[in-house]
């Protein structure tokens, strides 16, 4: 895959050697150092699109007519009646999205499905931000092991820590209760929040905070004043990942949850296969149409205030090229 | 630290031991790390410790069938070929798709940093993905590329094929779902690593007459390099653990038996919870077994201040 791209790029180069320098023919610019023919100048472009850059849309547009096709697909499966061998249903009613919410009884599940997201949000950001504010402004001793103990849960697959620790609800007599659910997703998403937020914290200059505690701050007010609005765009994008896995997440919660307990994805997952004949299937798509739907409306909302690259790298456009 | 190394060499210092503590970096900021380490040793490490435990105490069944004595789980592991496959059934999966996400997003990165109408809009849509999740996903590929499904009508009455491709409930079902839930996040990614290439750089390059592949090559895929691996690293995670979709889209009982899905039979179906937390733990060090090659390869890359820090 790759080895064709580079092919077809450097097809790329080949192809716009040839006639596009428009008419005079410079007798030495078309050569670079080293003799190979680039007569392309620099900075300049070449006004048909070259192969390398229609392989990329290609690969775009076949990505994308899957990804629309599967949207699509199961958004008219929801609507559909007795759609079987034929290229639409054969009629459409909102049956299914009716049947759905009283036989799951989804206002109790997307009611669990918020609990869970927003508690798991609050007490991930207060339990992780101080910490990742220690991590990222003094040196102790053993602060490798910490680093490393923070690590470990982002790194390993969450069954692996998810079968023992269901295991140990259970003992305690947790499981499927919300509180087991809830401290379940904890596990992923206090190291997530502490590892995103230290380096967003060691880019704000600490004489900023020095300052505060010169003029007589104390560690609360220098918190609640001083680093709390700098950090607010970090935590809200924080947050948000951590709101949008924890909405996603299927395996750690299917480990402790049952019926009472069950969160969206994975009541939808129950459905698919429960015994004795899994559900009719439109009734499975009508699941998985709100289930999209109510993590679309918490991405338009929450992309309105963050943009969520911004803890990975501070993007720059670029200007040129 | 000057002060640090003093205190170390002697020179009994008059300080009080608040002080002397302070200057090795103990002081009462500490304790705003307290909370997140006894939430982890509570919820992490002693689950964790418990769950290594309980892989000794294997239930009767299983020794009087593998023997072994307190290890009767880990030769289970070893010797039953129904569940020592299952690495090879995860390693199949995981690896080809970490790797070409990894590598499908270099090209279109490239291609698409830099400014042009609608870019917004297309990383709007590259969002889209993390939205569906793994089962809409998976129910999704079970309609659209199904027997019955709009893939392989179109292909039909376009006579590009005769028979209806079989593409959900098996490997490739599964390898689809994988990439559809992992690329977008792979580019995001890998875009804003190369963005994080100065791009004066590539300039400079390029006024000393380096072609395009010279520029790939030498200056931006050194720079990338370390930010791609951790990149993969994190794929392959997602890609690792995938549960769902092997059990939905895929073919359980056979070419997609993942570790995973072996994991939660011995739990959740056979309540064998010591086999359980044996092949979880299996899994986690497979894992982190690539996961050390990866890490021990970018240790050899460069990570100077400029470029895809990772």
């Amino acid at each position: 895959m790759a080895d064709t791209t580079f092919t077809d790029n450097r097809l790329a180069i080949k192809a716009g050697e040839n006639p596009r320098t428009r008419g005079v023919k410079r007798a030495g610019s078309g050569r670079g150092p080293n003799g190979r023919a680039t007569n392309r100048l620099p900075g300049e472009r070449a006004l048909v699109a070259s192969p390398g850059t229609w392989f990329v849309w290609a690969g775009i547009v076949v990505f994308f007519l899957f990804l629309f096709g599967i949207l699509i697909s199961v958004l008219v499966d929801s609507f559909g009646k007795q759609w079987f061998s034929t290229w639409l249903p054969e009629a459409f009613s909102a049956d299914w999205y009716a049947r759905a919410w009283n036989e799951f009884d989804l206002g109790h599940v997307i009611g669990v499905t918020l609990i869970v997201a927003f508690s798991v949000v609050a007490i991930s950001i207060v339990i992780g931000v101080p910490a990742s504010y220690v991590l990222a402004r003094s040196n102790f001793p053993l602060k490798r092991l910490v680093l490393g103990l923070f690590l470990l849960p982002v790194l390993i697959p969450p069954i692996t820590f998810g079968i023992p620790l269901a295991t140990v609800m259970y003992n305690f007599g947790l499981g499927r209760t919300l509180l087991a659910v809830i401290l379940v997703n904890l596990v992923p998403s206090v190291p997530f929040v502490i590892i995103t937020m230290t380096p967003f914290i060691e880019q704000i200059n600490p004489s900023i905070e020095n300052a505060a505690r010169m003029c007589g701050a104390g560690m609360r007010q220098v918190f609640v004043r001083v680093l709390g609005p700098l950090l607010i765009p970090g935590i809200l994008a924080a947050g948000i990942l951590v709101l949008v896995r924890t909405v996603g997440m299927f395996d750690l919660t299917f480990l402790v949850s049952g019926p009472p307990s069950d969160t969206l994805v994975v009541a939808i997952y129950r459905a698919m296969t429960s015994a004795g004949g899994s559900e009719p299937r439109a009734l499975v798509s009508a699941m998985a149409v709100m289930y999209t739907v109510m993590m679309l409306i918490i991405l338009i909302v929450a992309l309105r205030f963050v943009n969520p690259t911004q803890l990975v790298a501070r993007v720059r456009d670029t200007s040129d090229d | 630290m000057t002060s640090a190394t003093q205190a170390r060499t002697g020179a009994r210092s008059t300080a009080s031991l608040k002080h002397r503590m302070a200057e090795r970096g103990i002081d009462s900021r500490l304790w705003l790390l307290v909370p997140a380490v006894v939430f982890i040793v509570a919820l992490f490490v002693y689950p964790f410790a418990y769950g290594i435990g309980l892989t000794f105490q294997p239930i009767e069944r299983t020794v009087t069938q593998w023997g072994g004595g307190i290890f009767a789980n880990y030769v289970a592991f070893f010797k039953d070929p129904f569940v020592f496959e299952s690495v090879w059934l995860t390693m199949r999966l995981a690896l080809p798709a970490a790797l070409f996400n990894v590598i499908v997003s270099i090209p279109l990165a490239f291609k698409l940093r830099g400014r042009f109408r609608g870019k917004r809009f297309m990383s709007t849509l590259l969002v889209l993905p993390i939205t569906l999740g793994t089962v809409l996903t998976a129910q999704g590929l079970l309609i659209f590329a199904g027997r019955q499904g709009w893939l392989n009508r179109f292909l039909m009455e376009t006579h590009i094929i005769d028979q209806p491709l079989q593409l959900v409930n098996n490997y490739l079902g599964v390898m689809f779902s994988l990439i559809i839930s992992g690329f977008p996040f792979a580019f995001l990614l890998v875009s804003s690593y190369l963005s994080g290439i100065d791009p004066s750089l590539e300039a400079a390059a390029k006024t000393l007459g380096a072609n395009w592949r010279q520029r790939f090559r030498r200056i931006t895929l050194p720079l990338l390099a370390p930010g791609l691996a951790t990149t993969f690293i994190l794929t392959f995670v997602l890609a690792f653990s995938v549960f769902p979709s092997a059990r939905l889209v895929g073919d359980p009982g056979g070419s997609t038996r993942v570790m995973a899905l072996m994991a939660y039979r011995a739990f959740g179906e056979q309540q064998n919870y010591s086999m359980a937390s044996t092949i979880a733990i299996m899994m986690g060090v497979v894992e982190l077994i690539v996961i050390a090659i990866v890490l021990l390869g970018r240790s050899f890359l460069y990570k100077g201040s400029t470029g895809g820090k990772g």
